[in-house]
C-alpha cells in the first residue's frame, strides 16, 4: 500500500526538511497508531519526541486523515487504506 | 435636502468613503452600518495586528481597541508596517491607533497599553463584540481564546511562523474553540518563536489581512463562508493555500462544553510553562556548575591563547550572520550524527592532548542542551571515559554583545 504523508508547520525539519512524502507499506491498511510509530521509528533522524509524546502524536499537532480532521475518524485509532493522505499539522503561535 | 434621495443612516460622506465596499454583493448599506456599529478588539499590535487594525479602520468599523503592552523597535518594521522609523521606542498600541486615525479619522480607535493577561482580559474584552488573535505566545493564545468563550464573544484567530500562516475562527454559530483543538499545550521546547525561527513581512501581511476579512464577514453577516470548523494553511514558500475541516465544538470541552469545568481564567504563563512574550529574557541555568563558562571566563581563554575548541551551534543562516572568530558550526539539530561526532573528536584531540570543548549559541539556551548531548556522546564511548572537558557559554552571543564587546551584531 501507498500512503501520502504530509508535513506542515515546521513539523518537515523532523523528516529531512521534505514536506511531502509518499511510503510504500506492506499490507491492505494500518492503523494510524502504527504508522505514526513506523515513521518515527524509520524517519525520525532526531528528537522524536517533538512528533511522539505518551503514546500518540504530541500535543500541538493536529492530523488529518484525507482533509479531515483525525478526531471525525477516530483519532490515533483510525484506519489507513492505500492511498490514504495523512497530514500533520504543527500548530503556529507567532505573530 | 440628502434624506429626500436616501432612506438609510449613511450620510454623504460616509457613501462616498465607503462607496467601493458599498457596492460588493454581500455588503451593501446594511453591512456598512453594521461595520460602523461593530466594535473589535485587536490583541496584539504587531505582525498580525498592524494589517488588522488598518483594515479594519479603512473598512470603517465604529469602535476598534488595539492591546498591546510593547514598544516600538527598528527591528519590528520589516513587518509592523503600521509603525514608522519616528514611533521608536513609543508604545505599539498608541502608534498603530495613530496610524488608523490617520487612515479614518471618523471611527474610535482606542489604544489599550497594557500587557492583556487573567487580571485584564474579562474586562477589556466586556467592551467589544469580536475579539482577533493578533498575539504571538502560547499563554496568551489561550487566555484569549478562554475569555472570548467565558464573555461568549467571537473570537478571529490567525498566527504566522517562517513562510507560514494559519487563519480560523473560534466560538462561532456552535463551531470549536481553541480547546476543542488543542485541550493540552504543546511542550514549551517545541513551540518556536518568530524572535528564535524568523517571519516574513508579507506572510503576516496576508494572515493579517484574511483575519480582517473574516471579521468583516461575520460583521457583514456573510455567515456560510466564515471559516469556523476550518482551518485555512497558507505556505508561502510553496505558493498553496489549503482549507482543511476540522472537528467541532467538542461537548467534553473544559471551557465551551456541555459541562464546562474551566468557569475562570488561569495562570496561563504556568498553564503553558511559558510567558506571555515571544520575548527572549535571560537563559536560566540548567546543567550543572562545572559546564557553564561566562563570557567573561571565555575572554580571558582568548586573552591568554589558551587552546581550545569553540563550538557555535546555531542554525547555519544565523552563523552566517555573524560568529566569534574561529567557531565552528555544527548546528545542534546535527549535534548527535555520527559524522558531527567524529568532526568534533577530530578537531578535540590534538596529538598527545584533549583540547576543551566550549559551546555558544545566541542566548547560552540550546547551548546548554548542546552540553549535555556532547557530554553523553563523547564520554561515554570506551576509549574516553570523562576525558574531555566540555562547556558552555553562559548567555551566548548575546552576552558577549553586553558584556564584552557590544560591536558584535544582535539581531
Amino acid at each position: 500500500m501507498i500512503v501520502n504523508i504530509e508535513l506542515s508547520g515546521g513539523l518537515e525539519i523532523l523528516f529531512s526538511n521534505k514536506k511531502n512524502h509518499q511510503f510504500e507499506l506492506s499490507g491492505d491498511s494500518i492503523p494510524l497508531k502504527q504508522l505514526v510509530y513506523w515513521m518515527r521509528d524509520n524517519h525520525v533522524k532526531e528528537r522524536p519526541e517533538l512528533f511522539v509524546e505518551n503514546g500518540t502524536v504530541r500535543p500541538g499537532i493536529l492530523v488529518l486523515i484525507n482533509d479531515t480532521d483525525w478526531e471525525l475518524e477516530g483519532g490515533i485509532d483510525a484506519i489507513i487504506e492505500d492511498g490514504d493522505t495523512v497530514s500533520f499539522i504543527s500548530t503556529l503561535h507567532g505573530g | 435636502m440628502s434624506d429626500l434621495y436616501k432612506l438609510h443612516g449613511l450620510n454623504n460622506s460616509q457613501v462616498g468613503r465607503y462607496g467601493r465596499q458599498l457596492i460588493t454583493p454581500g455588503v451593501g448599506v446594511a453591512g456598512q452600518e453594521a461595520l460602523l456599529a461593530a466594535k473589535v478588539l485587536v490583541v496584539g499590535a504587531g505582525g498580525l495586528g498592524c494589517p488588522i487594525a488598518m483594515y479594519l479602520a479603512g473598512a470603517g468599523v465604529g469602535t476598534i481597541g488595539i492591546v498591546d503592552y510593547d514598544t516600538v523597535e527598528v527591528g519590528n518594521l520589516h513587518r509592523q508596517i503600521g509603525h514608522n522609523e519616528l514611533k521608536e521606542g513609543h508604545a505599539k498600541a498608541v502608534s498603530l491607533a495613530t496610524a488608523c486615525q490617520q487612515l479614518n479619522s471618523s471611527i474610535s480607535v482606542i489604544p489599550h497599553t497594557v500587557t492583556f493577561t487573567s487580571d485584564t482580559a474579562l474586562d477589556l474584552i466586556a467592551r467589544y463584540d469580536i475579539v482577533v488573535d493578533a498575539s504571538d505566545n502560547v499563554a496568551t493564545r489561550y487566555l484569549i481564546n478562554d475569555a472570548s468563550v467565558l464573555a461568549n464573544k467571537i473570537l478571529v484567530s490567525g498566527s504566522a511562523l517562517k513562510w507560514d500562516g494559519q487563519v480560523t475562527v473560534y466560538h462561532y454559530n456552535n463551531g470549536p474553540c481553541y480547546r476543542c483543538l488543542f485541550p493540552v499545550p504543546p511542550p514549551a521546547e517545541t513551540v518556536t518563536r518568530c524572535s528564535d525561527g524568523g517571519v516574513l513581512g508579507p506572510i503576516v501581511g496576508v494572515i493579517g489581512s484574511l483575519q480582517a476579512l473574516e471579521v468583516i464577514k461575520i460583521i457583514t453577516n456573510n455567515s456560510d463562508g466564515v471559516l469556523s470548523g476550518r482551518l485555512m494553511l497558507y505556505d508561502g514558500l510553496a505558493g498553496t493555500f489549503k482549507t482543511v475541516k476540522i472537528r467541532s465544538r467538542q461537548p467534553g470541552c473544559v471551557v465551551c462544553g456541555d459541562n464546562p469545568t474551566l468557569t475562570e481564567l488561569i495562570d496561563y504563563p504556568q498553564f503553558c510553562s511559558s510567558p506571555y512574550s515571544d520575548k527572549s529574557s535571560k537563559v536560566d541555568d540548567r546543567i550543572e556548575d562545572e559546564l557553564i563558562m561566562t563570557c567573561k571566563q571565555y575572554k580571558s581563554i582568548l586573552d591568554t591563547n589558551k587552546k581550545h575548541i569553540l563550538l557555535d551551534v546555531r542554525p547555519k543562516n544565523q552563523f552566517e550572520i555573524c560568529s566569534l572568530p574561529n567557531s565552528t558550526n555544527i548546528p545542534i539539530d546535527e549535534l548527535s550524527r555520527e559524522s558531527s561526532i567524529k568532526t568534533i573528536e577530530e578537531l578535540a584531540i590534538n596529538e598527545n592532548e584533549i583540547l576543551p570543548i566550549y559551546i555558544v549559541c545566541r542566548r547560552g539556551n540550546k547551548s546548554q542542551d548542546a552540553a549535555t548531548i556532547l557530554g553523553n556522546k563523547l564520554n561515554s564511548t570506551e576509549k574516553s571515559t570523562n576525558s574531555f572537558i566540555i562547556k558552555h557559554i553562559r548567555d551566548g552571543l548575546t552576552g558577549w554583545n553586553e558584556e564584552i564587546d557590544p560591536t558584535f551584531p544582535l539581531y
